[in-house]
């Protein structure tokens, strides 16, 4: 034993006689995860969100959450003796006269599109391939309480600069507080401390977006991640793979490495953007007085959406009992979001009571094997995207000459067209691709090679695929439907006939299947015409 | 503009007396050097020909008066133009807005049909027939010297962004129409357009925004323009659009490109 080695382990030795780690660490060094890209996107926005602390924490160095009025002095000439609040002033002062201030603005706002993006795009992964069901319900809602979140910190890092587009969105936040029926003016009060603008809402959005959120989501994210551990990575299905093992690497050394090594690659690309790529450019938008508004005021891409929903809402109102009912911003500003987030919040119950499937699922689905909830998520992404594409619809009036009011009609009907036609199209797509598949596992790859007959008859050859593939395509479970018995055995109408009769009713949409080929099929084919 | 509460909280500092003199003296200069510029702009086509409004004439029976009518009294595809004046001409013309290529919503600005001289006769022609503001010759106006950009830039917020975008890059307005990007427009074309206000926009006379504002306004726009784009590249400078594509496509979708790498070199 050398000399090093008596240290090291003189070292390692007093910690684990006090505390024991040698065995958990041993025991949890080992814990294997399965290997898949996909299974990356909630990485990018685990790691999104370390750089966001850590440009976050340096901006708060120099930031002025204050609406005090200042005059400013700094070294942009085109804003000079201009008066603004002292928040825009000290974003300013941060862009232009702190060193790295501006690299570190811009990363943390590129940070933060990433951070969204990623989970988004982590969200339809699990959602996709049914990650969520039982036993991981828990870990979906509090995903789904994750992305909300993110909404809400995003809008307030937006809002934080007082320039002319973050006061433009407040405005709007503030209209959304005030829709809210009866209570919806004394809300926004409270909120502002009086009128709008004021000058607490600054000031008190800073602390939510430092303070509270950060530490929202750190205990979030802490108790998802330990869920993951606790539960165990789902895995694709394949050989060798079953609900009760995990097949991978194991994390020491495999994934520390790959972790560690993703993790510098997420920095630096978002390094690169913050480098490279112009992001809010704040002194361009002067600061906010709510007497000026810009021509296209967007919100970022995760709240475009709701901005599409409010741009395309026909201007209804209603007076009521001396209260005003603004539908045209209580519709789309809190009605649907709260309908659209609900549902997500409840689907995986929702599919576990159509199903009828109360069993541990650790293997995923392939998206097609399940085209109900395929269809379903396709139709909900339909919608977003027409609604999104209604967000942004001056810039693609300008950019593609179409006219403003066009769009927002095609959206307004769209909305409601739109969505179905996605849902069946998915749907025959779906099962069109278990033909497909059914179709390789019984007459194998074309190979593209033709041949000749003796009779002149050309055929092409087909291989058949490997005992792996095969295994792939075919071991998905044939879900089966809730029949509806309305009588028991004796004769006597059951309870709740028609909520029974409705259950059986989607279980059996919901179970609509092209059946995978079987052993046996395949068998007979052999012996009959190949 | 600003509140003179805030200015009286600083008359006893040791500067306030220079710094008087000096505004006193800053003021008196550059109203004086307005004043002796601006008039010379517009006073500019009154010394039009009697021959330059025959040509004039000529030249609008052959290419306007099919739309405009004869005597430019208009018809039901186009408004009368007795009273728009010269300026108005130069700025339709000159920006090769008129004549119109077809008929859309909203004549677009092209490479002029007729040239500078051309279009002089046909201003001439026009403000003969009644009076109306005058051409401006952009020689005169000296908005480096005279305009104050961060003044120009309060103003363009207020008045000119809520359709130009806040960077002058151009917006949507309703049925196809849009205010036009302000990016390489001469600046004679834009005190001509602020007041004769062309197609959507609206006129804004000398007591909405006086002279010497129009050429602050200006000056913020040739600065926004001219202003090197300082966080990197631009994304259009239209607003978080373009930005939440960027991340979409160049940030997710590299750092998806990287995860497959990661997860292929495994097997």
């Amino acid at each position: 034993m050398s000399q090093k080695e008596r240290i090291i382990g003189g070292v390692a030795n007093y910690v684990d006689e006090r505390t024991g780690a040698a065995k958990w660490l041993n025991k949890n060094l080992k814990k294997v995860f399965p290997d898949h890209w996909s299974f990356m996107l909630g990485e990018v926005a685990l790691y999104s969100f370390i750089i966001l602390l850590l440009s976050g924490t340096f901006l708060t160095f120099w930031f002025d959450p204050s609406q005090r009025d200042v005059i400013y002095n700094g070294s942009y000439m085109p804003l000079q003796h201009v008066q603004m609040s002292a928040a825009y002033a000290s974003t300013l002062h941060i862009s232009f006269d702190v060193r790295g201030g501006l690299l570190m603005r811009q990363i943390h706002h590129w940070a933060a599109l990433l951070f969204m993006a990623a989970i988004i795009a982590h969200l339809l992964r699990v959602f996709f391939t049914g990650a969520f069901r039982k036993p991981r319900e828990a870990n979906w809602l509090i995903g789904v309480g994750l992305v909300t979140l993110g909404i809400v910190e995003g809008f307030l890092g937006y809002s934080l600069p007082d320039d002319l587009l973050s006061g433009t969105g407040i405005r709007i936040a503030e209209a959304i507080l005030q829709a809210i029926p009866v209570v919806g003016s004394y809300i926004a009060f409270f909120a502002f401390g009086g009128a709008f603008p004021g000058h607490v809402f600054i000031p008190r959005i800073y602390t939510v977006h430092v303070l509270l959120l950060p530490g929202a989501f750190l205990a979030l994210i802490t108790i998802h991640l330990m869920l993951v551990w606790y539960q165990k990575h789902t895995q694709y299905p394949g050989p060798g793979r079953t609900e009760k093992n995990v097949v991978g690497y194991p994390l020491m050394p495999v994934y520390m490495a790959k972790a560690g090594g993703f993790f510098g690659i997420v920095f630096g690309v978002t390094a690169f953007l913050g480098a490279v790529a112009s992001i809010n450019p704040i002194w361009l938008y002067g600061p906010y007085t709510p007497g000026q508004i810009s021509a296209g005021s967007q919100p970022d891409f995760y709240m475009g959406w709701l901005d599409g929903l409010v741009r395309m809402s026909p201007p209804i109102e209603t007076h009521a009992f001396g209260h005003t009912i603004s539908w045209n911003i209580l519709i789309p500003g809190l009605i649907v979001p709260g309908i659209l987030f609900t549902g997500m919040a409840l689907y995986p119950f929702i599919e576990s009571y159509i199903s009828g499937d109360k069993r541990e699922h650790h293997l995923l689905d392939r998206p097609r094997n399940v085209p109900n909830r395929t269809a379903l998520g396709v139709m909900s992404l339909t919608f977003i995207m027409v609604v999104l594409i209604n967000g942004g619809n001056d810039l693609i009036a300008t950019h593609f000459h179409m006219s403003i009011n066009q769009i927002m009609w095609m959206s307004r009907i769209g909305v409601f067209i739109l969505p179905p036609l996605s849902f069946v199209i998915t749907k025959r797509i779906c099962l069109s691709l278990q033909r497909a598949d059914r179709d390789l596992v019984l007459h194998g790859r074309e190979t593209g090679r033709l041949v000749m007959l003796p009779h002149g008859e050309f055929v092409e050859v087909h291989e058949p695929i490997s005992a792996e593939k095969a295994w792939t395509l075919t071991s998905h479970e044939q879900p089966k439907a809730i029949p509806h018995v309305s009588e028991d055995a004796n004769g006597v109408a059951k309870p709740k006939s028609l909520v029974n009769k409705l259950r059986s009713r989607m279980s059996t949409a919901n179970a609509e299947q092209r059946p995978a080929a079987t052993a046996t099929e395949a068998k007979e084919l052999e012996g009959g015409h190949h | 503009m600003t509140s003179f509460a805030r200015v009286s909280k600083y008359r006893r500092h040791k500067f306030a007396g220079p710094v008087l003199v000096v505004a006193a003296l800053l003021t008196i200069g550059s109203a004086f050097s307005i004043a002796s510029a601006l008039p010379s702009a517009t006073k500019m086509s009154a010394g039009a020909t009697t021959t330059q409004i025959a040509e004039g004439k000529k030249i609008f029976a052959a290419g306007c008066s099919s739309c405009h009518g004869l005597n430019a009294e208009g018809s039901s595809i186009a408004p009368a133009l007795i009273g728009v004046g010269a300026a108005s001409v130069d700025f339709q013309v000159g920006t090769g807005r008129m004549p119109m290529a077809d008929m859309s919503q909203q004549a677009e600005r092209k490479p002029p049909k007729y040239n500078a001289e051309e279009t002089a006769a046909l201003a001439a022609y026009v403000a003969s027939l009644a009076p109306g503001p005058s051409a401006v010759d952009g020689a005169n106006l000296n908005y480096e010297r005279d305009g104050n950009t961060a003044q120009g830039g309060e103003l363009f917020r207020t008045n000119c962004a809520m359709c130009h975008n806040f960077a002058a890059q151009g917006g949507a307005l309703s049925q196809g129409k849009y205010a036009p990007t302000l990016m390489g427009v001469q600046p004679k074309y834009m005190y001509e357009a602020m007041i004769t206000g062309p197609q959507s926009m609206p006129i804004f006379s000398d007591k909405t925004i006086t002279p010497a504002e129009k050429l602050s306004i200006i000056k913020w726009i040739k600065a926004a323009q001219n202003e090197p784009s300082l966080g990197g590249a631009t994304t259009g400078r239209v607003g978080p659009v373009t930005e939440g594509l960027l991340a979409w496509l160049l940030g997710l979708g590299s750092l998806i490109g990287v995860a497959v790498w990661l997860a292929a070199k495994a097997r």
